[in-house]
């Protein structure tokens, strides 16, 4: 399995090494040097929230052109159900299928269909009783990568089931096969992504060796276009093949809620993600049976490559999905189709180890509390890092040094010399003690 | 020998804050690499004795020692104390008032639960005076 492959990248260029996206991250993944952020390959999960803090757009999504779909002979749009949430007053799903047709694509395979086929495996599933409980969704590779690097004792808990994505362009391709007689290689796939989570997982796939997908169009890079051509539509076809179950998948509580188990958590946004995995570690929940998490606020539609409010697009899909049947996709039989499994184990990434053998860990830990004593705890970020803490473990792994803190190295200035004002003066002012020439006027 | 000595006050005032302690020690047995069963019997079983400290006591300090073979956590309070040990063992047996059990607590199941997760425990407690909780988890054979 590739673990180094990620979508999220930095533009050096925009990168100004401010502090904002050190402070977000939530494996610490990030840190400043030279004037430009830094991430540590092993600890990104690619959930994205640095895309959303920066505020000069330094960082984004490595998705791909549309004119990517021009090396195949049969092209497949398979576009996330969170697509239409990010039309007003959109009141029937086909203008946006039709529209992908329109755009070049020769067919379109909704996401939501593939999703309630992943529901309805998921029911017969938790059924048998067969799982560790609670089962925890695989469908946000955000949070199966959080699991990974932060809470591998919980890698048993997640449900071995494709993603609706790779699910969806399994039945897709096998679908185009039958009505063309092209060949398997003919035929792209291209999926219509929210996010960056998504688009490592078809490079670096968690469960499996090889995604079915071709390629993945930002839903923010193709959306223009899209609106154009359904603004300007040619011929308005029925296409739409998914109901009520997976269209819900688009926001929180949609999975879930197809699980059709009684004692459920949805829970969204990366903090409580993280709430909850603790809870689950502790044995807290052991009487709940699924466990929903999306590492967006409010589901996918809160992906940091959408175009609407999350909020907003909840509220369309709502209206969207109140018409439509409960579900249009199940399984034929009682068997879950191997296909439709994970067939490699998730590996743990123990990336917070300090060291490979407790006794050596030991030596760093005695270290790292060591140095945390004598760093003044204000997790100010001028070192680049995001805690006193971090930089304390950095520098015990070689990463860092000791005057990387303005406050350490005034203390190693003090044989210089400076005059105790001067010396204050390196402080930054939010720190720095009292300076007889200088009256701030606020205080 | 290496080892790691590390403290935490448990306060009783803010309910709230209640489990941090535990959740604290288990970011650190996380970063020493112990095997993740070490890791979960012991953050199990120094969150259910640091809920009880906060819940019938009067809060208290967690000391825990670390070794490459065996985690050794010393929960002292100030409270009370335990009038009836074996009772207070015993699965389902709770003084919990009705504020707490409405948060979920109280199904007179931590003193169990710390008892199974841990290779070792001794309860020492003096009625008006305090208990101290002293628990001891083996860990695997250090790896590599
Ligand atoms: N540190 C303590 N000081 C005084 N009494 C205690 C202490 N710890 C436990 N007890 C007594 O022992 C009883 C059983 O404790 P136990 O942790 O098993 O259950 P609980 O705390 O009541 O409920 P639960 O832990 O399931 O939420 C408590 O209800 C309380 O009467
Ligand atoms: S919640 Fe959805 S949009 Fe956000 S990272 Fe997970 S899969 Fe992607
Ligand atoms: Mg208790």
């Amino acid at each position: 399995m590739d673990t180094v492959f990620h979508s999220v990248s930095l533009d050096k260029e925009k990168c100004l090494g401010c502090m904002n996206c050190i402070k977000r991250c939530p494996t610490q993944a990030i840190r400043v040097r030279h004037g430009k952020a830094t991430i540590i390959s092993e600890r990104c999960i690619d959930c994205g929230e640095c895309i959303r803090i920066c505020p000069h757009h330094a960082k984004s999504a490595k998705s791909d052109p549309l004119a990517i779909i021009e090396g195949y002979k049969y092209k497949i749009a398979l576009p996330a159900p969170s697509l239409y949430g990010q039309f007003n007053n959109l009141t029937d799903v086909n203008y946006v299928l039709s529209a992908f047709i329109e755009l070049g694509f020769d067919y379109v395979f909704e996401v939501a269909r593939g999703a309630e086929m992943i529901s309805d495996a998921t029911r017969k599933l938790l059924k048998s009783n067969s799982l560790k409980k609670p089962v925890i969704s695989s469908a946000c590779p955000a949070v199966c990568r959080l699991i990974r690097v932060s809470y591998p004792d919980l890698i048993d808990n997640i449900l071995t089931l494709n993603t609706p994505m790779d699910e969806s362009a399994h039945l897709a391709r096998k679908e185009a096969v039958e009505r063309t007689g092209l060949a398997p290689e003919d035929i792209g796939i291209f999926f219509i992504t929210p996010c960056p989570a998504k688009i490592t997982s078809i490079k670096s796939p968690l469960g499996f060796s090889k995604s079915e997908v071709n390629g993945a169009i930002a839903i923010n890079e193709i959306y223009p276009q899209l609106l154009n051509k359904m603004e300007h539509l040619n011929e308005l076809k029925t296409l739409e093949q998914a109901g009520k179950i997976g269209v819900g998948w688009a926001s929180s509580g949609g999975e879930a809620a197809g699980s059709m188990c009684e004692r459920y958590i949805a829970a969204d946004g990366i903090e409580n993600v993280i709430k909850i995995l603790e809870e689950v570690e502790n044995e807290k929940l052991n009487n709940i049976d699924f466990i929903e998490l999306n590492a967006c606020t409010g589901g996918c539609v809160g992906g940091c490559l959408q175009v609407s409010n999350n909020f907003v697009a909840k509220t369309r899909l709502k209206t969207l999905r109140k018409y439509l049947p409960v579900s249009v996709n199940r399984l034929d039989t009682d068997e879950i189709p191997d296909e439709m499994c994970w067939d490699e184990k998730l590996e743990p990434l123990s990336v917070l180890k300090l060291a490979d053998n407790v006794t050596d860990a030991m030596k760093l830990m005695n270290q790292v509390s060591e140095m945390v004593r004598n760093f003044p705890g204000l997790d100010c970020g001028t070192c680049g890092a995001p805690t006193c803490r971090a930089l304390a473990e950095d520098i015990v792994r070689g990463y860092a040094s000791i005057d990387h803190c303005i406050f350490r190295l005034k203390d190693e200035m003090k044989s210089n010399d400076m005059s105790p004002s001067e010396l204050e003066k390196i402080i930054p002012v939010p720190f720095r003690g009292e300076i007889d020439e200088e009256k701030l006027k606020w205080t | 020998m290496e080892v790691i000595q590390l403290h935490y006050d448990v306060n009783a005032n803010d309910f709230t804050c209640a489990g941090e302690a535990s959740g604290k020690l288990k970011r650190e047995l996380k970063r020493l690499g112990f095997e993740p069963d070490v890791v979960r019997r012991t953050a199990i079983a120094v969150y259910e004795a640091e809920i009880n400290m906060v819940i019938h006591a009067d809060g208290g300090a967690i000391d825990a020692s670390i070794s490459p073979e065996c985690i050794t956590v010393v929960l002292k309070d100030r409270g009370p104390g335990i009038p009836d040990v074996s009772l207070a063992m015993r699965e389902g047996y709770s003084t919990a008032p009705e504020n707490v059990r409405n948060l979920g607590f109280g199904a007179g199941m931590g003193l169990p639960n710390i008892k199974k997760y841990s290779d070792k425990v001794d309860i020492d407690t003096v009625i008006g005076e305090g208990t101290t909780i002293t628990l001891r988890i083996n860990t695997a054979p250090a790896e590599n």
